[in-house]
């Protein structure tokens, strides 16, 4: 099939490019990116039948990248899937998606990240780049096979949601894997500091007698991580930052050049620990959701370069998970859905421009994990996803593609949309 | 003024108004207690079930005679005969004894906000018993009425709550309730026993008992957890004892006419010694058990009596 996409911005970070342009896409590739393609495609192709998708208002950017997302499956099909979170991701706008190791079995092995790639085919959506964990069933002890991972399709390492305590296992495990060119990331946790934490510690802690999560906690293994990835001259990822402490320990060490990256996700520039004080569950986040000036620090980071990544952390579960006493319940929030709004946000209070904004939904998550995703560049997979900034709609968690239906932003009016997702040439989700 | 309320579950949502309701329909109920006949039909036909996931015995007692005396049906059900421990969740539970359609279910809990989740999903009242290191409305309640008996008025008086604040309901509920009626709250305990940003409820920390108490209208110690040693919040019960117990060695900071006050269990030796927990001149301990009938009786009748 051909698709020729006219009439709308095209923003692509990759190529510096901000333009009025249209895109022809075929046999899956983008053929050709340029000023008024309708007629030259027409003419270069008079047999073939040509989809024309006029778009106009539109903003046309790379398929968005998450490098940070939770599938569930294996083991815990009733909170997600692989088809039902890929279905999520297109519906979100995401066209490429990195899942975590953290199922059950965890994926430290081949067979594990052959199960996840195959089901993905089968799902015949968004792309799903599996993340293989660093420590075997991230227990912390001793290194997966991180070989034979990245042979069978394994993007980056990291034991997310368990944090290596051991620092002498993150120095091997940085080592050796800045051998093979595999990106580590590492959730920043000290799970002594952080022990028996529910939320933030602080004010609103205080009150509502919840244990916090002191802010060290996380800034403690940053201040470790980026010193050992300085040490041993290797590459480091730092997943989720919440708190102003990590920006600034992140934004000095790529001062003095050390190889470290950094994400944040939507909802720790959005939420407060404020939002905690009618013990609703679905503010339930590791890490937890941080204070004012926390939020402010993370959007200062995002702005001047320090935070390179927009990823979701899309983390869904099931009810039963949620509708419990907030001591008991699960931390996460089904996000793939929510965060290019929550993103867009951005653009309203200057925190960031189009094509920044763009950069870190796209070719920076994309660099990161040495993908040739998140740009336009002709040759490429014709991963696109075309956005309606302007369109208004209400969160509504039961129209949600993904199973994991907790989300604290149900109900809530959000400003722009992904109406058109295309992935590998193929129009995956339209909501124009 | 008439209580409008559905459920009891924090001294942060109440009024001064609501409060002063609660404490004068309280002293109106006192004399109940003291009858050869201990009964009223006030709540006749009405149920109230205690649900204790923590162990109790002085608040459930309490709430179990307050419904008794006026002839409520209570039920008690503890951790250990409830369907808790066969995996049920709160809210199943929750909608389990709904069904039986009682007035009140009173819950304690070891999970702060566990009453808020309850009364979301009921239709009856609740009462929250204490929650855990959150809330303990109706012991604030008791001690308010106690105070006020002993001292006239709230308005303007110094209190000291010394002890593990961090991991105290009592003190939160107390915080709010004291502040709200005029009280000045200073605290004091080992600094690892101070939560971050208490100040901001509006009270003065200090870092030695002294401090605290000096002048002092009214002093609250607060029940020391043995386990909490474990996890090096404090050195040793020896040390603790020394340094934040009140004894008649430092009492004598506080006011002349000081009261003392506990919400029990005490460990006498410990943050109290028993010279002070005996003397009838400073402690009011037992004063407060009594008012826990009274304050109790006026809320399951303000919550389903009708309440005008």
């Amino acid at each position: 099939m051909k698709l020729l996409l006219t009439g709308a911005r095209l923003i692509d970070p990759s190529q510096n490019l901000d333009a009025r342009l249209d895109i022809f896409i075929e046999d899956g590739k983008i053929a050709k990116v340029g000023p008024n393609l309708s007629k030259t495609s027409k003419s270069k192709d008079p047999d073939k039948i040509t989809k024309i998708v006029d778009l106009p208002g539109m903003i046309i950017v790379p398929g968005l990248v998450d490098m940070h997302t939770h599938l569930r499956e294996p083991g815990y099909e009733y909170k997600e899937t692989i088809a039902s979170g890929a279905a999520a991701a297109v519906a979100g706008g995401f066209t490429s998606i990195a899942c975590m190791p953290n199922t059950h079995p965890v994926n430290d092995s081949r067979s594990v990240t052959e199960f996840i790639i195959r089901k993905a085919a089968e799902a015949k959506s968004a792309n799903v780049y599996p993340v293989g964990a660093i420590s075997v069933n991230s227990a912390g002890a001793q290194l997966t096979e991180f070989w034979d991972l990245k042979e069978a399709g394994i993007v980056a390492l990291s034991d997310d949601g368990k944090p290596i305590m051991d620092a002498a296992l993150m120095r091997r495990a940085l080592e050796y894997a800045h051998s093979l060119q595999l990106p580590v990331i590492e959730h920043c946790e000290d799970v002594n500091l952080s022990a028996n934490g529910l939320m933030h510690e602080g004010y609103f802690s205080t009150i509502l007698g919840l244990n916090g999560i002191p802010s060290i906690a996380e800034e403690v293994m940053v201040a470790r991580d980026i010193l050992i990835a300085e040490y041993t001259r290797t590459a480091l990822h730092i997943a989720h930052v919440s708190t102003a402490g990590s920006v600034r320990l992140i934004r000095e060490a790529k001062k003095r050049g050390v190889q470290v990256t950094a994400e944040t996700a939507p909802h720790y520039f959005t939420l407060t620990d404020e939002s905690l004080q009618s013990y609703d569950t679905h503010f339930k986040v590791n890490p937890p959701l941080r204070s004012e000036q926390d939020v402010k620090a993370v959007k200062e980071g995002l702005a001047d370069g320090t935070i390179d990544v927009i990823a979701c952390d899309h983390a869904p579960h099931g009810r039963t998970d949620k509708e419990v006493e907030f001591e008991y319940a699960a931390n996460g929030i089904s996000g793939l859905e929510t965060s290019l709004a929550l993103s867009l946000n951005l653009l309203q209070d200057k925190t960031l421009s189009w094509p920044e904004l763009i950069a870190k939904m796209t070719v920076n998550p994309a660099r990161i994990l040495n993908l040739t995703k998140g740009t336009l560049k002709e040759g490429a997979d014709a991963d696109i996803t075309v956005i309606d900034p302007l369109r208004e709609w209400t969160v509504d968690v039961q129209a949600f593609r993904s199973r994991g239906k907790n989300s604290p932003f149900h109900g809530r009016v959000m400003r722009g949309k992904a109406t058109l997702t295309i992935v590998g040439g193929e129009i995956k989700y339209d909501d124009r | 003024m008439k209580f409008e309320r559905k459920d009891l579950l924090g001294m942060k949502d109440l009024s001064v108004d609501e409060i002063n309701l609660i404490l004068e329909t309280a002293a109106s109920f006192l004399e109940i207690s003291t009858r050869p006949i201990k009964k009223v039909p006030t709540l006749r036909g009405k149920t109230i079930i205690n649900l204790f996931y923590e162990p109790s015995t002085r608040t459930r007692t309490s709430f179990e005679i307050a419904g008794k005396r006026l002839s409520a049906d209570t039920i008690n059900i503890s951790a250990s005969t409830s369907s808790m421990v066969k995996g049920e969740t709160l809210l199943d539970t929750a909608r389990n004894l709904e069904a039986m359609n009682p007035d009140v279910i009173v819950i304690r809990h070891s999970a702060a906000g566990a009453p808020h989740l309850l009364a979301q999903f009921v239709k009856q009242s609740v009462i929250n018993a204490g929650d855990g290191a959150h809330e303990h409305p109706t012991q604030a309640l008791l001690d308010l009425m106690t105070i006020k008996e002993h001292k006239g008025n709230i308005a303007g008086l110094k209190v000291a709550i010394i002890g593990d604040i961090e991991h105290s309901r009592v003190a939160r509920s107390n915080i709010y309730g004291l502040t709200k009626m005029g009280a000045r709250v200073v605290l004091a305990g080992p600094a690892t026993m101070l939560p971050r940003d208490i100040e901001l409820m509006g009270v003065k920390v200090f870092s030695k008992i002294e401090e605290a108490i000096v002048d002092a209208d009214v002093i609250m110690m607060l029940r020391i957890q043995l386990e909490r040693q474990k996890q090096n919040i404090f050195p040793s019960l020896r040390e603790y004892a020394q340094r934040f117990g009140l004894h008649p060695g430092n009492i004598k900071l506080a006011k002349p006419e000081v009261i003392v006050m506990h919400p029990g269990p005490m460990n006498r030796g410990v943050e109290i010694s028993p010279d002070i927990a005996d003397d009838p001149s400073y402690s009011v301990i037992l004063d407060q058990v009594n008012k826990g009938v009274a304050v109790r009786m006026a809320l399951l009748y303000l919550l389903v009596g009708g309440g005008e």
